[in-house]
């Protein structure tokens, strides 16, 4: 069974900060990380390899020092991992992130399962794992909570959605989008972390991938940014002191008194 | 300090690092409180590849990728000690169990036994001390008889780090009452043998994430090729391990410093009192400066001394006692100085120092009491002043 | 290739482009702004230079005649043998986008039996209701759903088409946008019509709800969007608008699928899922163990409530996942969120921030959650929510 396990290196959203007098984020400092639902997508990946044979091949787009979280995946255990990064590929949307991705995964060709996580951290599209799915025009199962059963051409799935569960079968190839429920990733091991350090990762830019300017980075994307802003920051609430029992009763007023503002 | 660690020893720390702030941390307080063996992150170690640091490749290990194994080790014990002493030991009380055979097993005892310690499928434990026999090892009441080709050993092991939870135990038995320390041999014993049980399980004061049982043996028949090196050796393997583990004990005893120093400096930046934060008093500040300054001293002697045992060198044993010595004394003193800068809260167990504080104390106690280690470099020196070498 | 460049006969050194840029990447060397290497081609910059110095170049964009498209499509989702409520607040936004441009609010309805339902949907806003309905479609499935619509869409030209973000619109949408090369934004919280361009204007959260941005999708169409539910407001249904019913007949092939539903497995009775909870009670790091979220299980369940928790309450294994709220968990939008020993990181703020009243407990008066709630309570949650307990007792008799 051969796997594609697609990440993104994510700035820390946890660790932002908004500069209070100017309005902006405070970027400095903030770590570049892994996307934390990738890191389910590879374990899922992972294990299963272990269990059926085959291999994890872990693929990211972006600027050259997202090797970083390929580097990651194979200290987990991903066999190979593939870089795409080429200056045309910078300022893509979703559209054009995953015509990049779904054509890496043609070009390594005979792959069985995509896996993503259900989105990344900073954009939280969740848009890309179905948009692959749509360019290779593959099946995929979105929101996948637990993989049931893969092997002899089939996956499956549960898929949860808001009020309950879809229990999925999907003929193979096809692309997931696993939830957090899934498994808990592994570490890294010692042995892991040694040949992540030594691998040579290939680079493919956007001739080795054969796509037209026109389908990548900025020129592929037919939405922009115009406009940037920061949520207006709250005044803050009313603030209540007092003993044990005062508070208490000021809180049932609120949980049962309706409206009474 | 940069001690220019090896990139392979700096994937030690970091995936220490990682172990200690997912897994250690988040449990600490629980598996203190619960008196409980950390099992599953035992498990994780054994998962990322750390429990065959110390054990050469030809048996399963990777010690040669950290150019020797000694300060691997060190280094993966006092980065896990950071978040939890008890923890640390845990892991660390493997190689202590795994070092007889190591050091003076024979070529089949080594394939036998180090692979299940080196995957970390097993655990082990080493077991000298019983109820009259501690610092003075030669007073082992533990009876091994040989009788054809086992030894029947029978007698009480207390204070057992990992027992219980280890499967194969290295037991120092008295095969020769009538020579006393010289009398003593070393056993290879598994779990399961038949008359092999466990005694109580100790409530202690720290490093209570650690199981501290005792081994009961009546009747046990231990094949004779468990037996490590010769009968009469014990005594030459147990202190030759202990020589070979106290580092580990001091690099414990390192980073339960370190995580003290860490929570107390995080708090003194945070905490104002009289409109100010507090690590602007300079009697704060001057705390936290000796405190810094005795850690540094003190993993710096680890370091040299692992580094020196990696190096080759078979004579360590004042320079083993002199780490052990010097760095618990550092633990002691300054988690007692971390509580001491929380006040109030740092004698809550809220916060983690008081923990650490308890955990410390161990260091200067097990392993050989610092009053025995200070015993060691003394005779030493002696030594060499009669050798002429001063 | 897409590139930026500071013209340097129009950078005046003025500054404004510096804090315009959300990654910090943007610096001042001899009078001219310089753009570091990290830039991501956002347009932040470009749009906030008033001298026009900051010239971001795409190459060719898609053509086609963007004229040829009008009016707003929402896609109907069903639940529970009902239409959903998203579907109406989207028709009710959809109206109001329409009535700028006096175009037309059409909606498409998959599914196996309509009933009433494009009677309901006209009376709450739509003109035109499209209606392909086979028993197949009793349930959603990607290939199916997404094939019909895209023929539609290619068929009636809508200019704008929105869908909740829900499980469903997440799933079909970008599949949509994919076959029809156009642009997609996820997640929208408001929606405007540009008055000098016409374009619609998305705004989403993004970075963990750090900042707000603005997308357009200006040359290529349909434009679209998946929205929030319970952000917009659905109109009052007013039975006298008259409306049109199409019916879109089913092609050969349009219901063929690769996947199947083999089971469905409703959310058991009384295990309300917290995304449509009107009362929640979530707990956090301050809670320090899992045995004290049975307070927080008693306490909602006397206001029929349920129960989150913070992402550090999950993480420390207290509670399970399915009740985190926040940016990696549910977003939640109750009548009355109450958060005990939660700080209020930015990740769980984004999760909850638009519930109707925040209740804050936490014995930390520093903690950020005091910032932004509607009441906070300075004290210790295990001395004051029993007290609180045996009040609603005493009160509700």
């Amino acid at each position: 069974m051969r796997f594609v396990v697609v990440v993104k290196q994510v700035p820390d959203t946890a660790e932002v900060r908004i500069d209070e007098e100017k309005g902006t984020l405070i970027r400095e400092g903030v770590p570049s990380i892994l996307n934390p639902f990738d890191e389910y997508a590879i374990e899922e990946a992972l294990r299963w390899r272990d269990e059926l044979g085959g291999s994890v091949i872990v693929v990211t787009m972006g600027p050259p020092q997202a090797e970083a979280v390929l580097r990651e995946a194979v200290a987990m255990g991903a066999d190979e991992a593939i870089l795409l990064s080429d200056r045309a590929f910078a300022g893509a949307d979703t559209l054009a992130t995953s015509n990049t991705l779904a054509r890496a995964v043609s070009r390594i060709g005979d792959v069985d399962v995509v896996i993503t996580g259900k989105q990344a951290i900073d954009g939280d599209t969740a848009q890309t794992g179905p948009s692959i799915a749509a360019s290779l025009d593959w099946p995929q199962v979105t929101f996948v909570g637990k993989v049931r059963q893969l092997g002899d051409g089939v996956m499956v799935a549960e898929r949860y959605v808001e009020d309950g569960c879809e229990v999925i079968r999907a003929s193979l190839p096809v692309v997931i989008t696993l939830l957090k429920d899934a498994n808990t990733p592994r570490l890294p091991s010692l042995r892991g972390k040694m040949k992540a350090r030594k691998m040579e990762i290939p680079v493919w830019g956007i001739d080795d991938l054969g796509l037209e300017p026109g389908k990548v980075g900025l020129d592929g994307s037919p939405t922009r940014v115009v406009k940037v802003a920061t949520p207006e920051a709250s005044s803050g609430g009313e603030i209540h002191r007092g003993e044990p029992g005062e508070l208490a009763a000021l809180i049932v007023d609120r949980l049962l008194g309706g409206e009474v503002e | 300090m940069n001690y220019f660690l090896s990139e392979e020893l700096r994937d030690i720390k970091e995936l220490c690092a990682e172990i200690a702030e997912k897994y250690i941390i988040p449990a600490r307080a629980e598996l203190d409180e619960e008196n409980r063996f950390p099992s599953e992150i035992m498990k994780v170690m054994a998962d990322s590849d750390l429990c065959g640091i110390y054990i050469p490749e030809a048996y399963g290990g990777s010690a040669e990728m950290f150019g020797g194994g000694s300060l691997a080790l060190c280094v993966a014990t006092e980065e896990l000690s950071r978040a939890c002493g008890g923890v640390a030991v845990s892991f660390a009380a493997n190689a202590l169990g795994a070092m007889p055979i190591l050091i003076s097993g024979s070529e089949d005892q080594k394939k036998k036994y180090l692979p299940l310690l080196a995957s970390g499928s097993r655990m082990a434990a080493f077991a000298l001390t019983e109820p009259e026999a501690g610092s003075d090892a030669g007073g082992v009441k533990t009876r091994a008889v040989r009788d054809g080709d086992h030894y029947v050993i029978n007698g009480t092991k207390q204070w057992i780090t990992n027992g219980g939870e280890a499967q194969i135990y290295t037991v120092i038995a008295q095969t020769d009452p009538s020579r006393g320390a010289r009398g003593l041999s070393a056993f290879i014993m598994e779990e399961g043998t038949e008359g092999f049980s466990y005694g109580k399980k100790e409530n202690k004061m720290g490093i209570r994430a650690s199981a501290t049982r005792e081994l009961i043996f009546e009747d046990c028949r231990v094949p004779v090729e468990n037996l490590i090196a010769r009968e009469g050796f014990g005594f030459i393997v147990a202190m030759k391990t202990l020589n070979r583990s106290r580092p580990g004990v001091a690099a414990q005893a390192v980073g339960i410093a370190q995580g003290a120093l860490d929570e107390a400096a995080g708090y003194a930046s945070q905490r104002v009192q009289f409109g100010r934060r507090i690590d602007s008093f300079q009697g704060i500040q001057f705390m936290l400066a000796d405190m810094a300054t005795q850690i540094e001293a003190a993993r710096a002697l680890v370091y040299s001394v692992a580094r020196m045992i990696d190096a080759g060198e078979k004579k360590y044993e004042k320079e083993s006692a002199m780490a052990k010595v010097f760095a618990s004394d550092v633990a002691m003193r300054v988690t007692t100085d971390a509580v001491q800068i929380l006040g109030g809260y740092g004698y809550m167990k809220e916060y983690p120092v008081e923990k650490m504080m308890r955990d410390a104390k161990i260091t200067q106690i097990y392993e050989g009491t610092n009053q025995i280690q200070r015993a060691v470099i003394a005779s030493a020196l002696i030594k060499e002043t009669a050798g002429g070498k001063r | 290739m897409a590139s930026i460049e500071v013209r340097r006969d129009a950078c005046v050194g003025c500054g404004a482009c510096v804090p315009a840029c959300p990654f910090g990447v943007i610096s001042m060397e001899d009078g001219l702004a310089v753009i570091g290497e990290a830039c991501t081609l956002c347009g932040a910059c470009e749009s906030a230079c008033p001298y026009g110095a900051i010239i971001i170049r795409t190459g060719e964009a898609g053509g086609g005649d963007l004229s040829e498209y009008s009016g707003v499509m929402v896609l109907a989702e069903q639940r529970n043998n009902e239409v959903d409520h998203s579907t109406l607040e989207l028709l009710g936004e959809a109206s109001r986008l329409a009535e700028v441009s006096g175009e037309k609010v059409s909606v498409l309805l998959m599914t196996a039996r309509p009933g009433n339902w494009p009677e309901r949907l006209i009376s709450h806003g739509a003109d035109i209701v499209y209606v392909a309905a086979v028993p197949e479609l009793e349930r959603y499935r990607t290939e199916p759903f997404s094939r019909i619509a895209e023929r539609v869409i290619r068929e009636k030209k809508p200019a704008v088409v929105l869908a909740a973000a829900t499980t469903t619109g997440r799933d079909l949408m970008p599949r949509i946008a994919k076959y029809l090369e156009t642009g997609l934004t996820a997640d929208c919280t408001e929606l405007a019509i540009d008055d000098e361009t016409g374009v619609l204007l998305q705004t989403r959260p993004a970075f963990g709800g750090n900042i707000l941005a603005t997308i357009v999708c200006s040359d290529t169409r349909p434009q679209m969007a998946t929205v929030r539910p319970k952000v917009m407001k659905a109109l009052e249904p007013d039975s006298s608008r008259k409306g049109v019913v199409e019916e879109i007949g089913i092609l050969p092939g349009d219901l063929e699928s690769r996947t199947e539903i083999l089971e469905w497995l409703p959310l058991e009775e009384g295990e309300v899922d917290i995304s449509e909870a009107e009362v929640i009670v979530s707990g956090g790091r301050g809670l320090k163990s899992p045995e004290n979220f049975a307070l927080l299980r008693e306490l909602a369940g006397l206001l029929g409530g349920s129960v989150g928790a913070s992402r550090a309450a999950v993480d420390a294994g207290w509670i399970e996942y399915p009740h985190q709220v926040g940016q990696t968990g549910k977003t939640v939008q109750p009548r009355i969120y109450l958060a005990c020993g939660i700080s209020g990181a930015v990740q769980h703020r984004v999760g909850m921030q638009s519930s109707d009243r925040i209740l804050a407990l936490n014995k930390d008066e520093n903690a950020p959650i005091f910032e932004f709630c509607d009441h906070g309570y300075v004290g210790d949650l295990f001395e004051v929510l029993p007290l609180v307990i045996k009040e609603i007792r005493r009160r509700l008799g």
